[in-house]
């Protein structure tokens, strides 16, 4: 950027930071409850795909997995080649009703078996051999958004998938308490007091602040009238996907939410263990659906779910599973356009290394999602040859 | 001649991590490059980390024939990565070779590498430190030849039937010449020149091995023969696009985030012309006139070490617990051994989002008032159980000694203080803001001060 350029974005932005952003949202009539919105939820560790969605009519499925494999009694078709772990049953309601898709043997080429490297290339949709810093999703703020809050991520702290190279999204886990932390007299003052910025360091550590400030004064604002009533199970995971119902429905400008459950790693004693965590996921999602669409919120909603790889077909001598390559994803919306099944599963015989061939590349969901439900028309997925997956 | 007090603390916060009141008035009265140069001869020796022991990390094929089961296997390897990691920074809260410690910690990101033997990343680390001022030709053989970076490179799997580029592109793209001087061709090349590098399994230490080595000619960089991997480097080496890489990067650390082309170029010349020699592309920085302008003075952003280290010093907070440690490392965005990927952590701007930013400005009523920080039990360890737990209030339990702060510190202003915490001054109108509040006492300033936004700036 030039320095021309700079002062002119700084001293436009500076001036509008003038009025706190709670008081510019009252009067803005923006119809934010119509926008779309996009919650991720990130399986962390390596989510068993297979015993998530079980290839329930292939001998080699029960074959490889003499010990943790679902047995018959434990799972529900879905058609005659996969079937539904029981532990998801919950929502079973909204892959019949057109409201759920599963996408199989997702991956990307040359998969990277680590977690993190893996875990950084679905955050960046980098190429396996290519390191980018910045997220999908910062990508996507820095292309169509005005403000950091436009994204929210429900954590202490931010994930890469959500920092892009201007705007890096929100996290915070209690709003309450950070709402008291940026109002204190101390906050306020220096706040209030810088109304220069420099476009150095300097400025940029203020800017962040005070966009900070403003973002979560605005959101506690509109959040504070809303009284969500919905009944949601007893865990950690279903009280912030009630928290992030409750500001859907606070008509705050996010398009963007941002939440992980930890634990797949499954490499020891898997069974229990992973159907405690499948089950844990599907009723506070189901939860979060219904309350969802109690406000008539489910058709603006799209809610995506994916780990960072899936596990290998064999199961390993400690009744788990190690890191493996492709998995499925999941998603919910009212406005489905491909809905329930949407490809064939991967070859259990055809293996890399004892690992599922992908198919379909993730990258191409999200590119699906960015255009057609984020209505970015920015090139955000860099790979040109990445065709869109038709889902919404 | 007496040094400016400005430029004591500058030369200190960037070659070191700062330095309090007290001791940069003493070197006030010592002339300028006699500071510098008593850094630097304090920094030509130095102590290697030695606490991880090369028998105590069985492999996980030995831990499996010992009976020792998976869970046990990784939760050793954790304690071990966490002692490795305490011993360092442990180590940057009270070395007095602050100069190689901060270039230690500029290899550290180069050469960002991240396995799950704390072995071998002790030994990387210390190979850092051995060549830290030494010849960048020499720290590279050594980096490329040691056992932590041919496991994370895959370089085990590079074999002659089945070549795996990843190390011969990263160290092209990442640790010598940079994108856009080589070809995908010097990379397939160059992948089958470093075959057979590998790790002896006996000893553990680098080995080559000729049978699964390339024998056949190969063309690099426009130039055929029969290479080796030494070959390789050797044509890197003699590639100046190394020595600005090199340069360009040193720049940024020392000097401006923001860089100057012409110094640059400069400085790689010089580099260049004296056979990479490390320690005087340094000197050679410090001892320019540019490094004290005041463009440069304030103009960085501290990485979370450097936060961490510096307060620590600053203020001589003594940690009771060790976790602390380690969370606040986890919390602000570089936890060292754990660099994200082999590009290293960005750094700069990269390192602030609202709730690193937000951490900063809460940490030194935390950490110098004895407070309390909810922080997530759970270990966000890939390879750990993982299990979310709920969050638990904790206790930092750090000591602070305020009366001998207080005491060093009498006889100085809020905005003198100000000088001696901050890199830059704040704005007037924030000065103006935090002096109207006329029941601040002293104690209550110098927290208030390092909790504004100025003291992430280096």
């Amino acid at each position: 950027m030039k320095r021309r350029d700079f002062i002119k974005t700084t001293s436009l932005a500076s001036a509008s930071l003038l009025i706190p952003d709670f008081l510019k949202a009252l009067g803005n009539t923006k119809p934010a409850l119509n926008e779309k919105k996009l919650v991720v939820i990130q399986l962390s560790g390596g989510n068993d795909w297979l015993n998530t969605f079980i290839p329930y009519t292939n001998d080699t499925y029960y074959k490889l997995r003499k010990k943790i494999a679902i047995d018959k009694n434990n799972l529900t078709p879905l058609d005659n080649t996969l079937a539904i772990n029981n532990s998801l049953i919950s929502l079973k309601p909204f892959f019949d009703s057109g409201e759920m898709s599963v996408v199989n043997a997702v991956g990307y080429p040359n998969p990277d078996r680590s977690h993190f490297r893996s875990m950084d290339i679905w955050h960046t949709a980098s190429k396996s051999n290519e390191i980018i810093t910045t997220g999908w999703l910062g990508q996507f703020l820095d292309a169509n958004c005005t403000s950091s809050r436009e994204a929210i991520e429900v954590d202490d702290y931010l994930s890469l998938a959500l920092k892009g190279e201007k705007y890096k999204g929100l996290a915070f886990k209690n709003l309450d308490q950070l709402y008291k932390e940026v109002n204190t007299p101390f906050f306020n003052d220096i706040v209030s007091a810088n109304s220069m910025l420099n476009e150095g360091n300097q400025g940029y550590l203020y800017k962040t602040l005070i966009d900070a400030e403003s973002n979560i004064k605005y959101i506690y604002e509109k959040n504070k009238v809303i009284q969500n009533n919905a009944n949601y199970p007893n865990n950690n995971f279903a009280k912030q996907l009630k928290n992030i119902a409750s500001l859907i429905q606070s008509n705050i400008d996010t398009k963007i939410y941002y939440i992980s459950i930890a634990g797949f790693d499954t490499h020891v004693q898997q069974l229990n263990n992973h159907n405690k965590l499948l089950q844990n996921y599907a009723e506070s999602v189901s939860a979060f659906i219904n309350d969802l669409k109690q406000n008539n919120l489910f058709n603006n909603t799209l809610i995506f779910t994916f780990s960072e790889f899936g596990r290998r077909v064999e199961e390993n001598a400690s009744q788990g599973t190690d890191h493996g390559t492709a998995g499925n994803v999941i998603l919910f919306s009212g406005a489905l356009k491909q809905k329930g099944l949407l490809n064939t599963l991967p070859s259990l015989t055809d293996l890399d290394n004892g690992d599922l061939k992908f198919s379909i590349d993730f990258r191409s969901i999200y590119k699906n999602i960015l255009q057609n439900w984020l209505q970015t028309t920015k090139e955000i997925i860099g790979d040109r040859s990445i065709k869109t997956f038709e889902i919404v | 001649m007496k040094t400016q007090l400005k430029h004591v603390f500058h030369i200190h916060n960037r070659l070191g991590f700062g330095i309090n009141y007290i001791e940069a008035k003493e070197l006030q009265q010592v002339p300028l490059n006699k500071i510098i140069n008593t850094l630097i001869t304090e920094s030509s020796i130095g102590q290697y980390i030695t606490s991880i022991k090369k028998d105590e990390i069985p492999s996980k094929k030995e831990a499996t024939q010992d009976g020792i089961s998976k869970k046990d296997f990784n939760k050793l390897i954790n304690d071990k990565l966490d002692d490795l990691n305490l011993s360092w920074i442990k180590m940057l809260l009270t070395t007095k070779n602050v100069l190689l410690e901060k270039q230690t910690l500029f290899w550290h990101n180069h050469f960002a590498c991240r396995v799950r033997n704390p072995y071998f990343m002790q030994e990387l680390n210390n190979t850092h430190r051995k060549f830290a001022f030494g010849s960048f030709r020499d720290l590279l053989i050594e980096v490329s030849k040691s056992p932590a970076m041919i496991t994370y490179l895959n370089n085990l799997q590079n074999k002659k039937e089945h070549p795996n580029e990843n190390f011969a592109r990263e160290v092209m793209e990442l640790f010598t010449l940079g994108r856009g001087n080589y070809t995908e061709q010097d990379i397939k090349e160059a992948a089958r020149a470093f075959t057979g590098w590998s790790i002896d399994k006996d000893t553990q230490e680098f080995i080559f091995r000729e049978k699964i080595h390339d024998n056949e000619s190969k063309t690099i960089f426009g130039q055929t023969g029969n290479f080796k991997g030494e070959d390789v480097i050797n044509m890197i080496i003699s590639n100046k696009k190394t020595a600005y890489y090199i340069a360009r990067k040193m720049y940024k650390y020392y000097v401006n985030e923001l860089v100057n082309e012409k110094r640059v170029n400069e400085l790689a010349d010089f580099y260049y012309q004296n056979q990479y020699n490390t320690g005087a592309l340094l000197k050679k920085i410090i001892s320019s006139p540019w490094f004290f302008d005041d463009e440069n003075i304030g103009s960085n952003i501290k990485s979370p070490i450097e936060y961490i280290v510096n307060i620590s010093r600053t203020f001589n907070i003594k940690f009771n617990k060790e976790n602390v440690l380690i969370n606040l490392q986890r919390n602000l965005g570089m936890f060292l051994f754990n660099p994200p990927n082999v590009a290293g952590w960005p750094g700069g701007k990269n390192f602030i989002d609202s709730s690193t930013l937000l951490l900063r400005m809460k940490l030194p009523s935390l950490v110098l008032n004895n407070g309390i920080m909810e922080t997530d039990k759970e270990t966000d360890d890939p390879d750990g159980p993982g299990n979310g737990k709920p969050t638990e209030n904790k206790k930092f339990e750090t000591e602070v000694v305020w009366s001998k702060i207080l005491e060093e510190h009498k006889e100085l202003e809020l905005e003198q203080l100000m000088q001696c915490l901050l890199a830059k001054m704040p704005t007037p109108s924030v000065i103006q803001k935090i002096k109207q509040n006329e029941k601040i006492n002293t104690k209550e300033a110098m927290i208030k001060i390092v909790s504004l936004p100025e003291y992430s700036l280096v």
